[in-house]
């Protein structure tokens, strides 16, 4: 239909159904006199209020009016149509309309709840409706366009939480694609010892998952891979993923670990190795890497610095280093992406009071990981810097970086946990140590959590109730030469005190990864203010995001612990599972079209368009658009310059009838000069 | 660069060498300055403590006249105190309206009226740092200061200008210790370097405050600093006139000159040490500035990684 017959005054008969949803909106609205005065706009056949819309007999009334009423158009004035669009608009289908002949008005989020001004909220609840009235008249029939989904599946990330999605997904019978930016799988979980409060072996319980995520039929692994452009719509992805070059021949390669052995250059390993260890400049993380053959750090290569060298391929046994391997491309299809692309450590150098960096024997929370796991590099001894000596006391500090308005608002959630296996560890390595917890608030909520702090409790862990100051050598006290001294509040005492110890370890917090923001955009999935990807809702969706199609898991939505991790990522698996199990989903008929026989041929919307959905007939020398690719988004609706693009659902009329609905009590200059 | 300059009371006084030497190394830093005519006492760190209006009042004066006087709308301060307490000062009056009408009929009976805001009081550091820059600096080098092992010392207030946002970190400040980098000096870590000295402690319980003038020795002493440069003339006053106190309380035999960031710099930039008014410290600074060498020391070899060298220190990331 053109935009010119849409002008003409629709004889629509309206219902309008104002939502108390119990004191939510009634508490600050007055629903009734908004019903009320919702009759006095021509189009409104029927007016009413309700305590729930959204409940069944509510429903009810709307498909009762349509069919006893005659009811040709629907607008409810509730919540968020993220909450109940969806209700609403299957409520109109029952009764026997198009469901997209149906508007909501969000008097909740945009109302009720946004002040607590009676007169204010309810006067801008007619507006709302007014508004919502003034649109629907315009709306057209639509259909859903059914989309199907390819079963494939893409999981970014291959830390815990990635490893899970796609065990399960796999396990399912569904193929998935698991990308790891890292030359192995395993994640933050592979550098450490022991998982709290269990005190299990962390890679005892992971090592197996990484072997049958690496070896299951239905994985393909792409390690040292790396996403660089992302496609489409949900069930029909196209990822360009890069395949950076290791220099090893995988298919050669027998993983036997004499390259790494050869290597004459040792370079300090700040990846795995949370930079306490070493490494080669051909390596792998460690022995049980996923996949195991080697990746060749170029930047410390003697043979790519220098021209010389070549040990590695010279002893290779099975002539499987390749110096001119070149980055690969892939070209991946998946119907749905699941993000679990983890966090990075807080850098607690950030916080020069606390020394890290500048005082030899204040140590990370995760170098302190890598020095008690038995395959670190002091073979799982706690020693201090110098490599030898035992500390004879160890401070651990809680709440680096988190909680703390200079740095990270939130809580890392999984600090006060790991703060107490260290202590223990501690405790176990050194007997007779003593050990000083300082901590804001002791949060340790889970299974069999609390008890561990009991325990903890019982074995003699000191602990401080303070924020520390500072971490310094500054000694002036008796007994604190050589030490480093620890400057705090004990808040429980009322005092400030001095505690020289010989370390320190940092328990520093969860950041969002560098370059989420940047990951986010490649996806579509936006970040909170704290810089971690955001579900979609916070408690009914907590792995979807906005966006269809692309899913969320683990630390990349907020700081969590292993089982929260694992839950998260068998959770997105699941939700991915039920759509591959539907086979289509009806995605909204949202989409752009051209009303050719006025197009000019200009082609200014071929350009514009982000997706490439418009393609030119050479022919007619007009543009149309590939309704399967378009996503709505309307940018060729405002560019046109013949304005002969109709975005469905979001017509010029629509909309500026809709403006015009709100600004119903505004007078324009106009109508004051002539008044 | 033209600014206002509030030079404070302690730099016609004690800290006369300050004044000196930050009027010796204006010229080659391209600063201009223009003293605030008739200023008077800034009221220190007591005067807030016993009445607030009339020490608001005080400064606002200060700032009126700096205002009044047309030269800039950059305050500049030496001294630590006066610099908290004219920008304290700007702060309260914008905040509160209540204060700002009661010095308002204060400054009328004086002919006088300020508007907060309308001037921004930088400390000394501050405009050396931030206006001028490292790189000019580096450009007046002419006789770096090699081998000198100093250790900057801020005081307490500079880095932590109460409400109002710093130039520096407040609890490990570094602007100065990349300024002496510039210089070509060795800067030691000095943790206590944001520690208060003790104001005017000495004058109500010299033991207390001889225990705080200590630490700071003690600690420079630690590092091994050849001496120890300040931003402000109480602290300064503190750890050179206190010194022989506190080895005679303590039994120690500390012998540190406490000298002003400005007669390094002026130092750097080739001018006399007369006429930076070195000679007036009580600990001479004579034997410290012989160490000075005209070669720079020697950069240590990277170390190859060895068996048993202990573990690795965290990688530092490259300065920006």
């Amino acid at each position: 239909m053109s935009e010119h017959k849409e002008h003409n005054h629709p004889q629509e008969k309206v219902g309008v159904y104002v939502c108390h949803c119990g004191s939510n909106i009634a508490g600050t609205i007055n629903c009734g006199e908004v019903s009320e005065w919702a009759k006095d706009n021509p189009h409104v056949e029927v007016s009413r209020d309700y305590e729930f819309m959204c409940a069944s007999t509510g429903q009810e009334l709307i498909e009762k009016d349509i069919q006893e009423k005659g009811l040709t158009r629907v607008v409810v004035a509730s919540c968020s149509p993220h909450m109940h669009e969806k209700t609403f608009r299957e409520a109109t289908e029952r009764g026997g309309l198009n469901p997209f002949l149906f508007e909501m008005a969000n008097i909740r989020e945009h109302g009720s709840w946004a002040t607590n001004d009676k007169k204010a909220a309810t006067q801008k609840a007619k507006a709302l409706v007014n508004a919502a009235i003034d649109r629907v008249v315009h709306h057209q029939p639509l259909e859903k366009i059914p989309v199907e989904i390819n079963p494939s599946t893409m999981v970014v990330g291959g830390g815990i939480a990635g490893i899970t999605a796609a065990l399960d997904l796999a396990d399912a019978g569904h193929h998935v694609y698991l990308v790891e930016r890292e030359g192995t799988i395993g994640g933050h979980m592979a550098q450490i010892d022991k998982t709290f409060p269990t005190l299990d072996c962390s890679a005892c319980i992971l090592t197996p998952k990484m072997v049958e995520a690496g070896q299951h039929d239905n994985i393909t692994l792409l390690s040292y891979s790396e996403v660089e452009q992302v496609d489409g719509y949900i069930g029909n992805f196209q990822v360009k993923v890069r395949k950076k070059a290791r220099c090893v021949v995988e298919e050669d390669c027998t993983s036997c670990g004499i390259c790494e052995e050869k290597c004459p250059v040792q370079v300090i390993d700040e990846g795995y190795g949370a930079g306490l260890g070493h490494r080669k400049a051909i390596y792998r993380a460690f022995p049980q890497a996923v996949p195991g053959y080697p990746v060749l750090d170029k930047e410390n290569c003697i043979y790519f610095q220098t021209g010389k060298c070549r040990a590695c391929e010279k002893f290779c046994p099975t002539h499987a280093i390749d110096f001119d391997q070149e980055d690969e491309i892939l070209n991946v299809d998946v119907g749905n992406i699941i993000l679990a692309t983890g966090y990075e450590l807080f850098d607690a150098r950030k916080i020069p009071q606390y020394g890290y960096g500048r005082l030899e024997n204040v140590f990370s929370s995760l170098e302190f990981e890598r020095m008690i796991n038995a395959s670190g590099p002091t073979g799982g001894h706690v020693v201090l810097r110098d490599g030898k000596t035992e500390p004879e006391s160890v401070a651990i500090i809680h709440c680096v970086g988190s909680r703390d308005k200079n740095y990270n608002e939130y809580c890392s959630k999984v600090c006060c946990m790991y703060s107490l296996k260290f202590a223990h560890l501690v405790h176990e390595h050194i007997p007779g140590a003593e050990v000083y917890n300082y901590y804001i608030d002791m949060r340790t909520p889970g299974k069999g959590y609390e008890e561990f702090y009991n325990r903890l409790l019982k074995e003699g862990t000191h602990f401080v109730r303070g924020k520390v100051a500072s971490i310094s050598e500054a000694d002036y006290l008796p007994g604190e030469e050589g030490k480093l001294i620890i400057q705090s509040e004990n808040t429980l005492l009322g005092k400030q005190q001095r505690k020289p110890v010989d370390m320190v370890i940092l328990s520093a917090g969860m950041d969002p990864q560098p370059d989420a923001e940047e990951i986010g955009q490649l996806f579509k999935a936006g970040c909170g203010n704290d810089g971690f990807f955001s579900e979609r809702h916070p408690k009914l969706a907590p792995v979807a995001t906005m966006t269809d199609g692309i899913f969320i898991a683990g630390a990349c939505q907020g700081p969590k612990d292993i089982p929260e991790s694992v839950a998260q990522g068998g959770a997105a698996a699941s939700a991915v599972a039920k759509l591959i199990g539907q086979g289509t989903v009806m995605m909204e008929p949202i989409r752009a079209s051209v009303r050719e026989e006025e197009c000019s041929g200009c082609r200014i919307c071929n350009t514009m368009c982000p997706y490439n959905a418009i393609e030119f007939d050479e022919e007619k020398e007009v543009s149309r658009v590939i309704t399967a690719l378009c996503q709505g988004c309307g940018t060729c609706v405002a560019a046109c310059p013949s304005g002969v693009i109709d975005g469905a659902h979001f017509t010029n009329t629509q909309v500026l009838s809709e403006i015009n609905g709100i600004l119903w009590d505004v007078q324009t200059e106009h109508e004051k000069a002539t008044a | 660069m033209k600014f206002s300059y509030y030079p404070g009371c302690s730099l016609e006084r004690n800290a006369r060498s300050y004044h000196q030497s930050t009027m010796a190394i204006a010229e080659p830093l391209g600063l201009e300055f223009d003293e605030v005519e008739d200023w008077n006492c800034c009221g220190a760190t007591e005067y807030f403590a016993i009445n607030k209006i009339p020490a608001y009042a005080l400064v606002s004066r200060n700032l009126a006249l700096a205002a009044g006087q047309n030269g800039s709308r950059e305050l500049v301060a030496p001294c630590s105190a006066c610099y908290i307490n004219l920008k304290k000062t700007d702060h309260a009056l914008a905040e509160s309206p209540e204060l700002r009408s009661k010095i308002d009929q204060a400054l009328e009976a004086g002919d006088l009226a300020y508007q907060p805001g309308s001037l921004n009081v930088q400390h000394l550091l501050e405009t050396i740092v931030k206006e001028v820059g490292y790189e000019a600096v580096e450009e007046q080098v002419t006789k770096p200061l090699y081998n000198l092992r100093v250790a900057p010392y801020y005081g307490c207030m500079v880095p932590r200008p109460s409400a109002m946002e710093s130039f520096d970190d407040p609890e490990h400040p570094m602007s100065m210790d990349k300024l002496f980098e510039t210089l070509g000096a060795i800067v030691v870590d000095f943790p206590l370097k944001a520690q208060c000295c003790g104001g005017h402690m000495t004058q109500i319980s010299e033991e207390t405050a001889l225990e705080m003038i200590r630490r700071l020795l003690k600690n420079a002493d630690d590092y091994g600093a050849d001496m120890i440069a300040t931003v402000c003339p109480m602290c300064q006053l503190n750890m050179d006139a206190y010194q022989d106190a506190v080895n005679q309380h303590f039994g120690t035999d500390y012998n540190i000159p406490v000298v002003y960031f400005t007669q390094l710099i002026g130092l750097a930039f080739g001018i006399s040490p007369k006429e930076l008014g070195f000679g007036s410290e009580l600990i001479s600074a004579d034997a410290a500035l012989a160490k000075v060498t005209e070669e720079p020391p020697k950069e240590k070899r990277r170390r190859r990684v060895k068996k048993n060298a202990g573990l690795p220190m965290p990688v530092m990331p490259e300065e920006g």
